[in-house]
C-alpha cells in the first residue's frame, strides 16, 4: 500500500493529563507496526507535522472544560469518519469533573490570584455530551492492549472486543483472593467495568473505579455494604464514588445520595 | 519588513499545549510571552476535603508522563506530617520505581521528542524511516523504564496503583525484581550509545548565566529526597521553600509563573540544574561518560540539556541495577501512619525538575489546604528569558525557521504542560 492510501489517524487532546495518548507511545513493541499501518496525521505529543483532516480515525483524550474546547470538538467531529474517545476524562469528564459538584468560582479563587484571566466552563463534561461518538474506551488511564484492539477493529471495520462485565470477573480469571471478602477492604470492583486486568486487588487493595461504572451496576447495594458491613461513614462512601469517574451517571447519582 | 509578529499556536512534541508570542519592531524584540493554555483543572482546590490516603492517586492524574513525581511528593509530604519513617528496602523500592519513570520519560523525550530537532526531522516516525534500528533501541530503552514501573507499581506504568503513604500495598517478590537485571545491563550499554550519539549533535551557541535550583542529597544523585540547594549559596530544608520561592499569575498564561524572592528572579530547574548541583554525586561511570562527551561540571547551554538527560539515563540505570541486585523483600509492605493534625512537606526531582508539595491535614486525616509547585511552572520565566536570547540571535531567519528554533528552545525544558496544570501557540508580531 502506498503512503497515500494508508488510513489517516488523528489524536487530539482536551482537558486531561496526557496519560491516555501516552498509552499509544507506550505500545513500544507494537508502535512501529502501528505507524506502518496508519498515517499519523495529527498527534501533537509526537510530531510537529500539522496536517488538516479529513481523518479516518480520530482518538480524543480529555474532557470539555472551556468554550474554546466545546467549539473545537465540533470542528474535529466534522473532519472525522470515526471518532473514538479514550479515557475517563473523555468518556465521563474525568477527575476535573469534581468541579461539577461545586461552585467553580470558589475553585478559581483557591488556585488563581487573578481569576479574571481565566476562561473556563462551570463543568467538565464528556465528549459524547457535545458530539456523536462512535466508541468509548474506558480507563484512567486506558489499557494499551485494549487501545490496540479498538484501533485494529475500526481499521478493519469490525466491532471491538471490549468486555463490559464487572472488575470482579478479572479477579476470578486471575485467581486473586477477594480483598473485600478476605480482608474487609472496601472495593468498587463489583460495580466497575473490567479492563485493567484486575490490578488493584492483585496489589492487595480495593478497586477505586478508574474504569467507571459497568453496565447496570448495583451501586446502592455496594454502598450499603460499605456502610453496614465495612463500617464506613457517609463521607467515605461519597468520596469513593466521587473520583476519576465522578460525573458518570451511575457514580454521580450514588455519590449525591451520601451528601 | 521591519516589523513582525511570530505566532506558534500549538507547540508539538511537548506534553500538553502551549503558545508563544513574539513582537519585533525595527529588528528589536519588544515582547516575548510564553503561555500555557492548558485549561485549568483545579487540583489544589478539589484536594481540599479528600482523605490523605486518596491524595496520591489523585495527584498522579496531574500528569500522565510523570505520575510518580506527583504520587511520591504527596506521599512523602503526608509521611512528613505524620512522622512516618520508612525502612531501607521500601526506600530502595521507591528509588527504583522513580528510576523507571526517569528512564521512560527521558528516553521518550531524548529520542522521540527532542532528537528529531537536531536531525532536522519532524518526528520519530521519520527517524524510524531513516534509522529504524535506532528507534527500536530507543523504544526498548523506554520499555525497560516502563517495566520497572510496572514491576514495582502494581502492573501499570501510567498511574501505578501500588504506592501508598507508609510504603506499598504489596511489595514485589525478590524474583520479580531480580528478573529486571539483564535488561538493565543492556540499558546501561544503550545509554552509553545514546550519550555518544547526542553528544555529537550541533548545538546553537547560547549560554545563560542561570540560577540553578535542585535537590541535593548527602550521598546520592538527588532524585527522591534532599535539601533544596542553588548554585548561588541557597541551602534550605523543605519547610523553608515557600519563604524563598513563589508563583505569580500573569495574563498571558494559565500556568502560574514561579520566581525566587526577592526581586521575582527567574530560576532554572531540571537536568542542567541537577547536574550542576550534584556533579560530585554522579556515578564514576557517568562522570567519565560526561567527560568523553566534552561536558564540564556545569552546562549553561540549554540546547545541551539533551546530553545531560542522556547522562541521567545512564546514572539511573546504574542506580537501578544496584538496587535490583541488592533487593531483599521487606518484612512489612508499609508502616501504618497515625493520623494527627499537621502540615507536611515533600519534594522530589521529576524528570523535568523540582516538584514541591505542601499539605495541611486535619485530625481526621482530611486535607485542609494543598499547594503544589510543578517544575514547568517554576521554569516559565527562564524559558521566556531563553526565548528572548534565541529570537535575538536568529532574527534574520524567516518566520517558519525562527518558529522552529523557538519551539526547540522550549522543548529543551521538556515542559510538561499538563502538569503546569495547563500549551504552544507562537505569534511573532513584526510590526
Ligand atoms: S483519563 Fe486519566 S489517564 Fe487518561 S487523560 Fe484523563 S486523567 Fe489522564
Ligand atoms: S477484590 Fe474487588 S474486584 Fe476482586 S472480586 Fe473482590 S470485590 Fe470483586
Ligand atoms: S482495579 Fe479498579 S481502580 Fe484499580 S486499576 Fe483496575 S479499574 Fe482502576
Amino acid at each position: 500500500m502506498s503512503a497515500r492510501e494508508k488510513p489517516r489517524l488523528g489524536v487530539f487532546k482536551f482537558s486531561s493529563c496526557d496519560g491516555c495518548q501516552l498509552s499509544l507511545l507506550d505500545c513500544e513493541l507494537e508502535l512501529l507496526a502501528v505507524t506502518d499501518a496508519v498515517e499519523i496525521a495529527y498527534f501533537l505529543e509526537a510530531t510537529r507535522k500539522d496536517m488538516k483532516g479529513p481523518f479516518d480515525v480520530v482518538l480524543v483524550e480529555g474532557s470539555i472544560t472551556t468554550p474554546h474546547e466545546a467549539e473545537l470538538i465540533r470542528q474535529i467531529r466534522k473532519s472525522a469518519k470515526v471518532l473514538i474517545t479514550i479515557g475517563a476524562c473523555a468518556t465521563s469528564g474525568g477527575i476535573q469533573a469534581l468541579r461539577n459538584f461545586a461552585d467553580v468560582n470558589g475553585f478559581l479563587d483557591i488556585v488563581y490570584a487573578r481569576p479574571d484571566y481565566i476562561e473556563t466552563l462551570d463543568t467538565a463534561t464528556p465528549i459524547a455530551d457535545h458530539v456523536q461518538v462512535d466508541f468509548e474506551l474506558r480507563g484512567c488511564p486506558i489499557n494499551k492492549y485494549q487501545l490496540l484492539e479498538v484501533l485494529n477493529a475500526f481499521l478493519n471495520h469490525r466491532k471491538p472486543n471490549i468486555p463490559n462485565y464487572a472488575e470482579c470477573i478479572e479477579c476470578k480469571q486471575r485467581g486473586t483472593v477477594c480483598v473485600m471478602v478476605a480482608k474487609g477492604v472496601a472495593c468498587l470492583g463489583p460495580v466497575t467495568q473490567a479492563g485493567c486486568g484486575g490490578l488493584c486487588p492483585a496489589s492487595h487493595r480495593g478497586c477505586f473505579g478508574c474504569f467507571g461504572p459497568m453496565e447496570s451496576p448495583n451501586t446502592t447495594a455496594l454502598a450499603d455494604r460499605f456502610l453496614n458491613e465495612l463500617g464506613q461513614d457517609k463521607g467515605t462512601v461519597l468520596r469513593a464514588f466521587r473520583s476519576f469517574n465522578a460525573n458518570a451517571p451511575a457514580f454521580r447519582e450514588e455519590s449525591l445520595k451520601h451528601e | 519588513m521591519s516589523n513582525r509578529v511570530i505566532k506558534v499556536d500549538a507547540l508539538a512534541r511537548v506534553e500538553g499545549e502551549g503558545s508563544l508570542y513574539v513582537r519585533v519592531k525595527d529588528n528589536e524584540i519588544k515582547e516575548v510571552r510564553f503561555g500555557i493554555f492548558e485549561p485549568p483543572r483545579f487540583f489544589e482546590a478539589f484536594l481540599q476535603g479528600r482523605h490523605f490516603m486518596e491524595v496520591p492517586d489523585i495527584t498522579a492524574r496531574i500528569c500522565g508522563i510523570c505520575p510518580i513525581a506527583y504520587q511520591m511528593g504527596a506521599i512523602q509530604a503526608m509521611e512528613n506530617a505524620f512522622g512516618v519513617e520508612v525502612p531501607g528496602p521500601i526506600r530502595d523500592l521507591r528509588r527504583l520505581i522513580y528510576c523507571g519513570e526517569w528512564i521512560e520519560s527521558h528516553a521518550l523525550h531524548v529520542y522521540m521528542l527532542h532528537a528529531p530537532d537536531f536531525l532536522g526531522l519532524s518526528d520519530a516516525i521519520q527517524l524510524a524511516k531513516s534509522n529504524r534500528d535506532l528507534v527500536q533501541k530507543a523504544l526498548r530503552l523506554k520499555k525497560i523504564g516502563n517495566d520497572l514501573l510496572e514491576a514495582v507499581g502494581g502492573g501499570r506504568a501510567i498511574h501505578p496503583v501500588n504506592m501508598r503513604v507508609g510504603g506499598f500495598f504489596r511489595t514485589p517478590r525478590k524474583a520479580e525484581i531480580r528478573a529486571l537485571i539483564p535488561d538493565l545491563e543492556w540499558a546501561i550499554q544503550a545509554s552509553h550509545d545514546t550519550i555518544r550519539l547526542v553528544g555529537g549533535f550541533n548545538f546553537p551557541d547560547i549560554e545563560q548565566n542561570y540560577t540553578f535550583v535542585s535537590l541535593r542529597h548527602d550521598r546520592e544523585y538527588a532524585i527522591h529526597e534532599g535539601r533544596v540547594v542553588s548554585n548561588r549559596g541557597l541551602d534550605i530544608g523543605l519547610p523553608e521553600f515557600l519563604d524563598h520561592f513563589d508563583e505569580e499569575h500573569v495574563k498571558h498564561s494559565n500556568a502560574l509563573h514561579g520566581f525566587q524572592k526577592p526581586g521575582k528572579q527567574p530560576y532554572h530547574v531540571g537536568p542542567l540544574a541537577r547536574y550542576a548541583i550534584n556533579y560530585d554525586r554522579l556515578h564514576p561511570e557517568t562522570l567519565s561518560a560526561a567527560k568523553s562527551a566534552g561536558l564540564g561540571p556545569v552546562v549553561r547551554n540549554p540546547f545541551q540539556s539533551i546530553v545531560v538527560r542522556s547522562l541521567e539515563i545512564l546514572q539511573v540505570c546504574l542506580d537501578a541495577l544496584t538496587i535490583a541486585k541488592n533487593y531483599e523483600e521487606p518484612d512489612q509492605p508499609h508502616t501504618e501512619p497515625v493520623v494527627r493534625a499537621a502540615v507536611g512537606y515533600g519534594a522530589t526531582e521529576a524528570p523535568r525538575g523540582l516538584c514541591f508539595h505542601r499539605y495541611e491535614i486535619d485530625d481526621q486525616g482530611l486535607v485542609k489546604t494543598a499547594r503544589i509547585m510543578p517544575p514547568t511552572a517554576q521554569n516559565q520565566k527562564i524559558i521566556e528569558s531563553d526565548l528572548w536570547k534565541v529570537v535575538a540571535a536568529h532574527l534574520s531567519l524567516p518566520d517558519e525557521d525562527l518558529k522552529w528554533r523557538c519551539e526547540q528552545a522550549i522543548r529543551n525544558y521538556d515542559p510538561c504542560i499538563s502538569c503546569a496544570t495547563h500549551f504552544l501557540k507562537l505569534t511573532v508580531d513584526r510590526e
